[in-house]
């Protein structure tokens, strides 16, 4: 089936969660609301002449710099594919602008447990529902969500773990071989020629 | 074996002599363990990143490591110098101390790669900006990745290194 029938389909289960189309380079996403996407999902699974059984991928979007009145800042996006019928959708869920969340779908893909932990840890969008959600990448006490776009590049302050480590490291150094300088490589003269 | 310089004597180095037939070696004690030492660096490998497969590479046949007396080894307590191959992250650099603090004296860092060097094109919030900041690096090869060749020129060089150490195995270090 096509990306656009199958968005037409959609549109005529769900009328009140539809909210427009998009297609670019022959991708069509499909952008909704937020509050039943585990019954939209569940039914783009479990339809018959649908089957899109396959997530293949689960990610957030921040477009607090786009410029489109349909979009919230937060977006949750769904890539779906039917493995035997070989068609896809996109589907966008517009989570708001403030601590942003939805529903969990890990009780019909439990592949999406991971990659909602990571949305949850670089973009700070949180799952209701989720069994099991804690940071996936960075370390668990790591303060912030990197991926938002008003996290700086270099981030705001230091790690702990790295300032502590830091600390360790000093210690560490009174015990070694070279407590003068971490680096004993370094102080030796390069050429001792005659 | 090596350059016959005066009757029953060869000259295996600068300072190394081999007495053929009793099985003598004769030197200065800092010339002879350097010339062991620097015969049988054994690294512990850390590969974190794309630079791990150049290092693997130079490992294998056509470039071939082992000719160096370089045997990878997969547990730091049986090795003499760390290769830091790749981007090392803040939430690994822990781990990378705690590997280091595991290797027994002689031993040795090179750092292998821009982003162990210095961070590489990674300048952000995750990725230690080189690896001289957590462990005492002696050798840095740069490249991104550094061709196999450029790793054996790194080890070279950290032979050279070994090689004028003055009493690194006594207490008078």
């Amino acid at each position: 089936m096509e990306s656009m029938a199958i968005a037409d389909r959609l549109r005529a289960e769900f009328p009140d969660e539809f909210l427009d189309t998009v297609t670019h380079q022959g991708q069509t996403a499909v952008i909704i609301r937020p509050g039943r996407i585990v019954a939209i999902l569940r039914w783009l699974r479990d339809t018959d002449d649908l089957r899109l059984n396959h997530l293949r991928s689960l990610c957030g979007v921040d477009n607090v710099r786009r410029k489109d009145p349909r979009l919230s800042r937060f977006e949750v996006v769904y890539n779906l594919y039917s493995i035997p019928l070989r068609h896809e959708i996109r589907i966008r869920a517009e989570v708001g602008d403030k601590e942003p969340a939805i529903d969990s779908v890990v009780g019909l893909w439990s592949g999406a447990n991971w990659l909602e932990r990571e949305t949850y840890d670089l973009m700070g969008i949180s799952f209701n529902g989720h069994p099991d959600l804690r940071r996936v990448l960075l370390p668990e006490d790591w303060k912030g969500h990197p991926l938002r776009k008003e996290y700086p590049l270099k981030g705001k302050e230091e790690w702990t773990g790295i300032t502590e480590l830091l600390e360790k490291i000093k210690e560490l150094d009174q015990h070694g071989f070279d407590p003068a300088g971490h680096a004993h490589g370094q102080n030796q003269p390069d050429e001792e020629e005659p | 074996m090596g350059e016959i310089t005066e009757p029953s004597m060869v000259k295996l180095e600068e300072g190394v002599r081999y007495i053929p037939g009793v099985n003598a070696l004769l030197g200065p004690l800092n010339a002879l363990v350097n010339w062991g030492r620097a015969g049988s660096i054994w690294p512990v490998t850390f590969g974190l990143a794309c630079c791990a497969i150049e290092m693997m590479d130079a490992g294998a046949s056509t470039n071939d490591l082992d000719r160096f007396g370089i045997l990878f080894r997969a547990s730091p307590r049986q090795a003499d110098c760390m290769v830091v191959a790749g981007t090392l992250t803040k939430k690994m650099a822990p781990v990378l101390r705690r590997v280091y603090d595991q290797m027994p004296e002689p031993r040795y860092v090179l750092a292998m790669g821009s982003c162990a060097c210095s961070g590489g094109v990674f300048d952000t919030y995750a990725v230690t900006q080189g690896v001289d900041q957590i462990l005492p690096v002696d050798v840095y090869v740069p490249g991104c990745p550094p061709r196999p060749e450029a790793l054996m020129e790194g080890f070279i060089k950290l032979q050279e290194k070994i090689r004028k150490e003055q009493f690194r195995w006594s207490q008078w270090r």
